[in-house]
């Protein structure tokens, strides 16, 4: 056992706490002011599209728009299966079932 | 003893739905795990320590960033720290929202259910409210359902890390953005909705060209926040 990973391990844990109660901790002092709540409505609208769009786009890590980025094309197909069905599990069937086709069969 | 009945019925049928809501999901996170299990020793952590980190900060990217630098030498604890603290502000945005729910619950609770609080038990917490409401059973079935599956997908990822292929390799990822995007399309029903989503894909486009490390998100979020709460000031009738 290293005790600087460790401590490594125990600062990052402190670190990542804090960014997950600090909201708590500001509002039960002051309360949230309307506004804000407001604001916030968007915020998990915001927060998905931000993890899915470049996970999609960018699967490289370079804009990638081309016929050759199967994540591009499986997202395509999950995201039609998401709006004509809600089901989640058809949904990650059929879109990695195309990622699957596309990277091991066909490149 | 009716109420009794009643009560129990209700706990079985939020597992019932806990259980189905989490399953899918765990598809994606199980890969990620064993990924974390794999990568954390291959950069030379022994599997007690990648399994105590998984266990004590529970925050996959900023896991795997910080094994990056573990591993390419950068062992600095501030650094490490640091870029921890700001790969996870995110979490900030996501605290907010969900703090009008938990600041009416007692103290230990908000104090374990803001620890679990983690991208995927949020955004199925939130498309429950929006279903059903707000359940503290629920929030906190998801969350430690989700913790646990994280815990023993990275302890088994390494504790057989060299007898797993890449899981990552096989495009098994897709399956977290497939069940982020079952929670998002519902959402785009209206055009404030939709303006926002087209905003926060813009730019976290951008931020994942020009911005290091997890700051596309927080960029993105903020940026598509902001231009929701404008357009939400200028009509308040919509909803």
């Amino acid at each position: 056992m290293n005790g600087k990973i460790i401590l490594i391990i125990f600062g990052m844990a402190a670190a990542t706490y804090l960014t997950r109660i600090g909201a708590q901790l500001i509002f039960a002092h002051a309360g949230m002011p309307a506004w804000l709540e407001r604001w916030l409505k968007h915020v998990p609208t915001a927060f998905l599209t931000a993890l899915i769009v470049p996970e999609l786009l960018l699967p490289q890590g370079y804009l990638d728009l081309t016929f050759n980025n199967s994540y591009l094309l499986a997202g395509i197909v999950a995201a039609f299966t998401a709006y004509k069905t809600k089901n989640v599990l058809l949904t990650i069937v059929l879109g990695m079932g195309v990622i699957i086709t596309l990277n091991k069969l066909i490149l | 003893m009716e109420k009794n009945k009643t009560c129990r019925r209700l706990k079985t049928s939020i597992w019932k739905e806990v259980l189905q809501d989490c399953l899918p999901m765990s598809a994606g996170l199980i890969p990620f795990g064993l990924t974390c299990g794999i990568m954390g020793r291959t950069a030379g952590l022994s599997t007690f320590e990648i399994t105590l980190m998984s266990a004590a900060v529970f925050a996959g990217a900023s896991q795997f960033i910080a094994i990056g630098m573990l591993s390419s030498g950068v062992a600095s604890w501030g650094l490490i720290v640091l870029t921890t603290f700001l790969v996870n502000l995110r979490h900030l945005l996501m605290g907010a929202y969900m703090a009008p729910y938990f600041l009416k619950l007692p103290r230990p609770l908000q104090y374990l259910l803001a620890f679990g609080m983690v991208d995927e038990s949020y955004a199925l917490t939130v498309s429950r409210i929006e279903r059903k409401g707000y359940d503290v059973n629920y929030n906190l079935g998801v969350s430690s359902l989700i913790y646990i599956i994280w815990l023993l997908a990275t302890f088994l990822g390494a504790l057989f890390y060299q007898s797993i292929p890449d899981p990552l390799e096989w495009g098994i990822d897709f399956a977290l953005p497939a069940t982020f995007m079952v929670l998002l399309i519902p959402r785009l029903a209206n055009r404030t909705a939709l303006i926002v989503s087209l905003v926060s894909a813009l730019c976290a486009v951008w931020g994942t060209l020009y911005l290091p490390g997890s700051w596309y998100i927080i960029v993105a979020a903020v940026a598509a926040t902001l231009v929701g709460g404008i357009m939400e000031r200028s009509k308040p009738n919509e909803r």
